[in-house]
């Protein structure tokens, strides 16, 4: 086994990373016939999990290693991206974003907005007309999408009723997910996000879809990060997290600091 | 107009309003405090002449006054679309903790005393207003205190507040994507 995994961790690199998994199956076959023969022909369904988790675990921690540095093989060309929007200051800080964003490189652009949000859903409309105006209707060939998600809980909603509500969120962000497979996820909470980049980092390890997951943590946090971004920062889940204080900076190390949005 | 108001240290009878928001929330405490005879004492011994307040989901209802008898006129709301017209006419803004209302009010470059909703659970809110106060750029107090912000406030002692810049994380977010630098 020991010697499966680290042929797997050297050669893993050499692949590329949208159709790893795939030829995953095939460098197991290959090597496995050569130094584990009596592992592979043995029905032993035990070693065969054990092997599945193992392949899994080096998986994980693959993609969490890839994560972490940029992205060298893709052309400069452009990125699907999609864009959660949180509400009230959140969403005034992602649109501050956006507005210095190159369009025509993130396009194109789905906003997802929670369905009791209107405010957001109609600012994020104000936004992309502003720039369709700007750049003149041919240069953005594809229109941006508005799409709502259901909220895991609402504001004063009991515990109890929240699980069976946090359960059709996540079936609703599943499928959504499904339908978007972005290559960039641009959010700052809050909790709308999290269960958005789970799936998405659920479909990296997959090898379903690769995307460079980006949180800023919302400059209302000063001294401690929020529930989603801590949950992004200790999973290793999001690529890059963005503070707007600095004293937040020395606290989570991984975060970058890059001062206030507002 | 040069006519010496009652109460007016500067000797100018113009329009002061004082603009309270609560934003989108429920913050009975703070429109009852501005509702004090104490806090409009002090205001209009700071020479503000009108006070509107908007009170958001309260169920708290300020009173009135047409400001016949020398003291503020007093008027209020619930909700409004035009929020932004509010500030923009405001000579000093009273508002909660929220962050868009804290960063509409000081990229207007109005003088902003933040009051802090004690009775919230998760109070990271205050974080912001701290640090904010921390770097002189607003005053901050709680509901019961009010009065004595506003009497020991010199407006004098605020610093400006630059506006943010988000080019820093889109410049990021390029070069880690593989973009070159424009």
């Amino acid at each position: 086994m020991h010697q499966v995994s680290s042929l797997l961790i050297k050669l893993i690199p050499f692949y590329p990373r949208y159709f790893w998994s795939g030829s995953c199956v095939h460098l197991i076959m290959e090597k496995g016939n050569g130094c584990c023969f009596s592992i592979m022909t043995m029905p032993n369904l035990i070693v065969v999990l054990i092997a599945i988790i193992v392949i899994f675990v080096i998986r994980i921690l693959f993609v969490i290693h890839q994560s972490r540095k940029p992205l060298h093989n893709l052309p400069p060309k452009a990125v699907s991206t999609l864009i959660v929007l949180g509400s009230g200051g959140h969403t005034a800080e992602m649109i501050n974003l956006i507005r210095v964003l190159q369009m025509e490189r993130f396009t194109p652009r789905v906003y997802v907005v929670a369905s009791t949000d209107n405010m957001s859903l109609q600012k994020a409309q104000v936004l992309e007309a502003s720039m369709v105006d700007q750049a003149g209707p041919d240069k953005l060939k594809e229109k941006a999408q508005f799409m709502q998600i259901y909220r895991s809980r609402e504001v004063g909603q009991s515990y109890l009723t929240s699980i069976w509500t946090t359960l059709v969120a996540l079936v609703h962000a599943l499928l959504l997910m499904i339908k978007i497979r972005p290559q960039v996820i641009l959010c700052n909470g809050p909790g709308t996000c999290f269960p958005l980049c789970v799936i998405a980092f659920v479909f990296k390890v997959l090898g379903i879809r690769w995307s460079s997951i980006f949180y800023v943590e919302s400059i209302a946090r000063v001294k401690r990060l929020s529930l989603s971004g801590l949950l992004l920062y200790k999973l290793h889940i999001a690529d890059l997290i963005f503070v707007q204080w600095p004293h937040l900076q020395k606290k989570y190390p991984r975060t970058l600091y890059v001062g206030c949005l507002m | 107009m040069g006519g010496k108001g009652e109460n007016d240290d500067n000797g100018v009878n113009s329009k002061k309003t004082v603009f309270v928001t609560v934003g989108t929330t429920c913050f009975d405490a703070l429109v009852k405090a501005v509702d004090t005879v104490e806090v409009k004492e002090e205001l209009s011994r700071k020479g503000y002449t009108h006070l509107t307040i908007q009170m958001g989901r309260g169920t708290y209802i300020p009173t009135k006054s047409d400001g016949e008898e020398g003291g503020l006129v007093v008027d209020f709301f619930t909700f409004s679309s035009s929020i932004a017209d509010y500030l923009k006419s405001a000579s000093l803004v009273i508002s909660h903790a929220g962050s868009g209302s804290i960063f509409e009010t000081l990229k207007l470059g109005k003088p902003l005393i933040v009051v802090v909703n004690e009775d919230l659970m998760d109070n990271h809110q205050c974080e912001l207003a701290e640090e904010l106060a921390e770097r002189k750029h607003l005053f901050y107090g709680r509901p019961q205190t009010l009065n004595q912000t506003i009497k020991s406030m010199d407006l004098e002692t605020l610093i400006p507040y630059m506006p943010g810049d988000a080019m820093p994380v889109a410049k990021i977010i390029n070069r880690f994507l593989g973009f070159p630098d424009d």
